[in-house]
């Protein structure tokens, strides 16, 4: 958490700097490429001219210490876990996770009798957006991504928690 | 040559090391594991056999109080024939020699083997777990199998068996 972060009571000054800030926060979340399996395919084609994820102005970055949202795409193993584990918590504050595809949320065709697979990473790390599907069209993912957008533009960073 | 010859040849040479089964198809042959190293070393040298490739090494679990398999596919590129070598191994104490050292490739086919089914290959110079973590606990690809029900403190929920869904 930063200097700022949750300092300051209520008020108009306040309040329309967190929507600034919010709105900052929002139309820029870069994210950390992390394709794992099948899913990461549909990922890069989101990113590519097609579809075009730039012009919701998110960019890959390759390094988790750049990016602001960890698009967990595909299989996660056992093995695969703790990495997973660790490069989150490379990911310098504020940090989202998203969880595309059905392995990722919650085990995919692995749920039952996978032995080597996680049961969904949210196991490991907290997930802010779930994207059903196997793999989701880039159309879902987008739509998973304005979502995150929204729920990032709604908080409010530098409003004192306590009523 | 054809399959019958070749087993021909191999029984005149080693003549204890076959194990007589009538289930094989005719390409294969079952062997018994403790001269396998000197069979292979033959396989690869002898010039009417010249098997140069090692095209694949399969485990084989057959339940649980049966033995466990090894299944090499040996293929000449010079003489253009194939063999199938078949060896049943104790379950309880799964060794058998190495063959990396005569086919290269064997090398991280028997780690693999090693990794899913627990079949120690002696002689092989490293031989550790490929897929699964090092720190790994059992044979996943043996029929009796249990799954861990947690991994670094990551808990593997627990999910109903088919059966007893309601």
């Amino acid at each position: 958490m930063g200097l700022l972060e949750n300092k300051f009571k209520d008020n108009v000054v306040v309040a329309s700097l967190d929507k600034l800030l919010g709105w900052a926060r929002s139309t820029s979340p870069w994210y950390f490429q992390f394709g794992l399996a099948c899913c990461a395919i549909e990922m890069m084609a989101t990113a590519a001219s097609r579809h075009d994820l730039e012009r919701i102005g998110m960019m890959p970055r390759s390094s988790p210490r750049q990016a602001d949202v960890m698009i967990v795409a595909g299989t996660v193993t056992m093995k695969m876990s703790l990495r997973v584990k660790k490069l989150y918590e490379q990911m310098a504050d504020p940090k989202y996770v998203i969880a595309m595809g059905s392995c990722a949320t919650s085990g995919g065709p692995y749920w039952q009798y996978g032995y080597h697979v996680l049961k969904g990473v949210d196991l490991v790390v907290p997930v802010d957006v779930y994207v059903p599907g196997c793999p989701p069209r880039p159309e879902a993912l987008i739509e998973g991504l304005l979502k995150l957008q929204e729920k990032i533009q709604t908080q409010r960073p530098l409003t004192r928690k306590s009523a | 040559m054809n399959p019958v010859e070749i087993k021909k040849l191999i029984s005149a040479e080693f003549p204890d090391a076959i194990v007589e089964n009538e289930s094989l198809q005719e390409y294969q042959i079952e062997l018994k594991p403790e001269s396998w190293l000197e069979i292979a070393k033959y396989l690869r040298t002898e010039p009417k056999l010249s098997f140069d490739q090692l095209e694949c090494i399969t485990g084989v679990d057959l339940g649980e109080d049966q033995v466990l398999q090894s299944r090499y596919n040996f293929h000449s590129l010079k003489l253009r024939h194939k063999l199938e070598i078949i060896i049943s191994l104790d379950r309880k104490k799964p060794k058998l020699a190495s063959i990396e050292q005569i086919w290269r490739l064997g090398d991280w086919f028997e780690r693999e083997i090693y990794d899913m089914y627990g079949i120690v290959f002696e002689g092989h110079r490293d031989l550790r777990r490929i897929l699964l973590p090092e720190d790994w606990e059992g044979w996943p690809l043996r029929k009796n199998y249990e799954t861990p029900e947690t991994y670094h403190g990551i808990v593997v929920p627990k999910i109903k068996a088919e059966s007893e869904w309601e």
